[in-house]
């Protein structure tokens, strides 16, 4: 019959239209935007934000060392770094350069990832925040270091899967420069031991085998 | 007839002769959205270029990652892990549901229903888009293949969202089927419009749907089995007479069997590595030579051809894009019908203008 | 390589007078190409997209690429005989300027024979500025038309006998061809306030600095 695909059509619309009323859970997929949020997932990407260990120093607690390599790999070239003359300890305590400046145009930012995947030092990380406007095209757009500084705890809060991986990452650093310095610390230790030692089977040198002698037999 | 596209395809301008209302020439003019992004991928590393990849053909973002980054593989002699095949595959499966539906509903659109099967569409859209988002970071510009692998790994609670995606989707695919496929209005739009023998679609290089449209069996993921596809049993489907019903109804059937591969794909997917320790993506510099890698993207064959001359940058980077070379015969499906059904013919050929454009 | 030197050896055989040569891909692709010349392009692609041996026809991808002038440097040995008669090898550093030139690259397939690997024909024009013509084989595969036309729009190759030959990309009245290596960017600076070094060099130079009795006059 003419007409009956058409009406099969409209039956299946006038189903879904219904369906919003009785079945809103199936039929209903919109969110109302501003009074509700979709949930967003965890890996949302919008622009990059710096991260800084402590909120209340985030100056001295920027892991950033400036070593540019997002600034090269940024495929529109929207980040901006000024290398510091001086340095600063990072969180392990090794003496390390900073950004003077840091400045990611926004403008120009197409929040692809790339920075935060090439750095090395956990620095640089993806926002979540897409409510962002602003009043000046130029200026407005233009996020400085200062802004740039989120602390940890914010990353814990918008990713905490990759934030306890770049943690443990960190902790391992530190631990591993912990060790570096406590052995370098007992190699000083053991030198000076040492050294003392030297000194001390100089002066008699006959007890010192015997005690070397005893010690290889226990073992 | 433009720039604007008449469904905002995107800015397309066609100058058209008439007489009456009847197409007698048709010259097809680009450019308005030309960023040359061939110049681009030239003058950046070779990791740079893959996000810029995303904005070519917008609605198959991961295909284009995909075809990408297995030139790349090719011209510097780089291995996939298992998993990461599976997962290209899951994408790239993906991907198609995603660009068929948007061609569907657009091409209603084109026939004049106002946006009711569009939004269908985008309702199911939707909801591999956000799994995109979940998993990628993006809904859209996904940036996810990486020389050699992906960049993320799925949780086994993103692999089950596809899978009970995958599994409803018949159900949707049924009801998009009664409301659509069987309606008066649409057999008399599209039966007999804009068809094309396939001497012709061979001839001038069409690929994808268009061309099986036309009854012509080839499809690159038999012909060239890249990365794991002669593990999966999938038809091809076949047109018969090459016009635009044929089209609309191969892309639903075309779902059909997309939905197939992804079943297995998700019922046989490894555990493992994603991506190969050897391969590296930060400051490659492959080996001096050449390579085309190509892939049946949802709308053709997606090629990428690129000439290393041993440095961090390619010396030529050159895309295939399927949408443009699909377009060579849009004069001689559109000569000798009306202006009206010149929109639908345009629409079932499924353009993108940031991949015709580039 | 077997395939192409195969079919390098049948064309050969079978058009004595063409001028063929392999261009070998060092690469792990190993897709090896088969450059034709102007006279023969033509007649070889119709008898290779006809013949049923091949069957290539399935144009897909059409290439422009910007060989440009290159350096290169070999030793050469000569032979020097002394006046006493005796002879010493001389090894000299010699620097030729091979002149660029542009390519056209045609990736050909079968959809008969279902192939998957390319067969790749290169045609060359003869230099980089006034002679830049080589055949067109639209005439052989329709699918040529709108990339010939590009490579005619971004590197100005001409195609002799082609269709319709006019820009395809960027607009009517535009003059430079952008793809090749040489172009240069037309200076069309906008005042956009940025702290990146290479834009602030590009707006120093769109706006130069005024001289003190312009700015006199302004004020």
């Amino acid at each position: 019959m003419l007409g009956s695909g058409i009406i099969k059509g409209l039956a299946v619309t006038a189903k879904n239209f219904f369906g919003t009323y009785t079945k809103p859970e199936e039929c209903m997929t919109t969110v109302s935007y501003p009074e509700e949020q979709a949930p967003i997932g965890e890996h949302y990407r919008s622009f990059p934000f710096l991260v800084c260990d402590d909120e209340e120093k985030p100056f001295d607690t920027m892991r950033c060392v400036s070593c540019t390599i997002c600034e090269k790999e940024c495929p529109p070239q929207c980040i901006y770094i000024v290398k510091s003359k001086d340095k600063k300890p990072d969180h392990v305590g090794k003496p390390q350069f900073y950004p003077v400046v840091f400045d990611i145009d926004t403008s120009v930012c197409m929040s692809c990832g790339i920075c935060a995947e090439v750095c090395p030092f956990e620095s640089i990380k993806m926002d979540k925040d897409f409510e962002i406007a602003a009043t000046n095209r130029f200026e407005g757009l233009m996020l400085h270091r200062d802004t740039l500084l989120k602390p940890n705890s914010h990353y814990q809060k918008i990713r905490p899967t990759d934030a306890a991986v770049s943690d443990a990452n960190l902790a391992q650093q530190k631990e591993a420069a912990a060790k570096k310095a406590a052995a370098a610390e007992a190699k000083k230790a053991a030198a000076a031991k040492a050294a003392a030692e030297a000194k001390k089977a100089e002066t008699a040198e006959a007890p010192r085998a015997d005690a070397d002698k005893s010690s290889s037999s226990d073992a | 007839m433009g720039p604007q596209h008449p469904s905002t395809h995107g800015v397309f301008r066609m100058n058209v002769a008439l007489d009456g209302e009847t197409i007698v020439k048709l010259q097809p003019v680009f450019g308005y959205l030309h960023r040359n992004h061939e110049k681009l991928g030239e003058n950046t590393g070779y990791l740079q270029s893959m996000p810029y990849t995303d904005r070519l053909d917008y609605l198959c973002a991961m295909t284009n990652n995909w075809a990408y980054a297995l030139s790349v593989e090719k011209l510097a002699g780089f291995e996939v892990p298992e998993r990461a095949e599976y997962l290209r595959i899951i994408m790239g499966e993906l991907t198609r549901l995603v660009n068929h539906l948007c061609l569907v509903g657009f091409l209603f659109n084109d026939l004049g229903t106002s946006f009711t099967p569009l939004l269908y569409a985008f309702r199911e859209r939707e909801k591999i888009l956000d799994l995109f988002e979940a998993l990628s970071g993006s809904r859209m510009m996904v940036n996810y293949q990486r020389f050699g692998g992906c960049r993320v790994d799925p949780t086994p609670e993103w692999l089950d969202a596809v899978r009970a995606i995958v599994d409803r989707f018949p159900r949707f695919l049924d009801e998009y089927e009664t409301m659509l496929t069987g309606n008066e209005i649409l057999l008399a739009r599209t039966q007999g419009v804009g068809p094309l023998s396939p001497e012709l679609a061979i001839n001038a290089g069409l690929t994808g749907p268009v061309l099986r449209a036309t009854g012509v069996d080839y499809d690159i993921r038999k012909v060239d089995r890249y990365g794991i596809y002669d593990r999966f049993d999938f038809r091809v489907p076949l047109g018969d007479h090459g016009d635009t019903y044929d089209r609309y109804m191969l892309r639903i059937l075309e779902m059909r069997e997309t939905l197939k591969i992804l079943q297995q794909a998700l019922r046989d997917i490894p555990a493992g590595d994603i991506i190969a320790p050897k391969a590296k993506s930060r400051g490659l510099r492959p080996p001096a030579g050449e390579a085309y890698g190509r892939i049946e993207g949802p709308k053709g064959e997606i090629g990428f051809y690129l000439i290393s001359d041993g440095s961090a940058q390619p010396y030529r980077y050159r895309v295939r894009p399927p949408s443009f070379v699909n377009l060579t015969v849009l004069e001689d499906m559109c000569i000798g019908t009306t202006i009206a059904d010149a929109v639908v013919i345009l629409g079932s050929i499924d353009i993108v203008l940031g991949e015709v454009d580039r | 390589m077997s395939s192409t030197a195969e079919l390098l050896d049948h064309l050969r055989a079978r058009f004595p007078d063409a001028t063929l040569e392999l261009v070998e891909n060092p690469g792990p692709a190993a897709q090896h190409g088969l450059r034709l010349d102007h006279t023969s392009a033509r007649l070889i692609a119709t008898y290779l997209r006809e013949d049923p041996a091949w069957q290539l026809d399935y144009c897909s991808n059409v290439s422009g690429v910007d060989w440009i002038d290159r350096e290169e440097t070999e030793k050469v040995t000569t032979t020097v005989t002394a006046e006493d008669g005796s002879t010493a090898e001389k090894v000299e550093k010699v620097t030729r300027t091979i002149p660029g030139y542009f390519e056209v690259v045609y990736h050909l397939y079968s959809m008969a024979r279902k192939t998957s690997e390319p067969v790749i024909l290169r045609l060359r024009t003869a230099n980089r500025t006034d002679d830049t013509v080589v055949p067109s084989l639209t005439p052989v595969w329709r699918s040529c038309e709108f990339q010939e036309r590009e490579v005619y729009d971004l590197y100005g190759v001409s195609f002799t006998d082609h269709p319709d030959l006019r820009r395809i990309l960027m607009w009517d009245e535009f003059k430079d061809h952008p793809m090749r290596k040489d172009y240069v960017e037309p200076d069309d600076y906008e005042y956009e306030p940025t702290p990146h070094a290479t834009v602030l060099e590009r707006a120093a130079k769109h706006y130069p600095p005024a001289s003190p009795a312009e700015e006199g006059s302004q004020s």
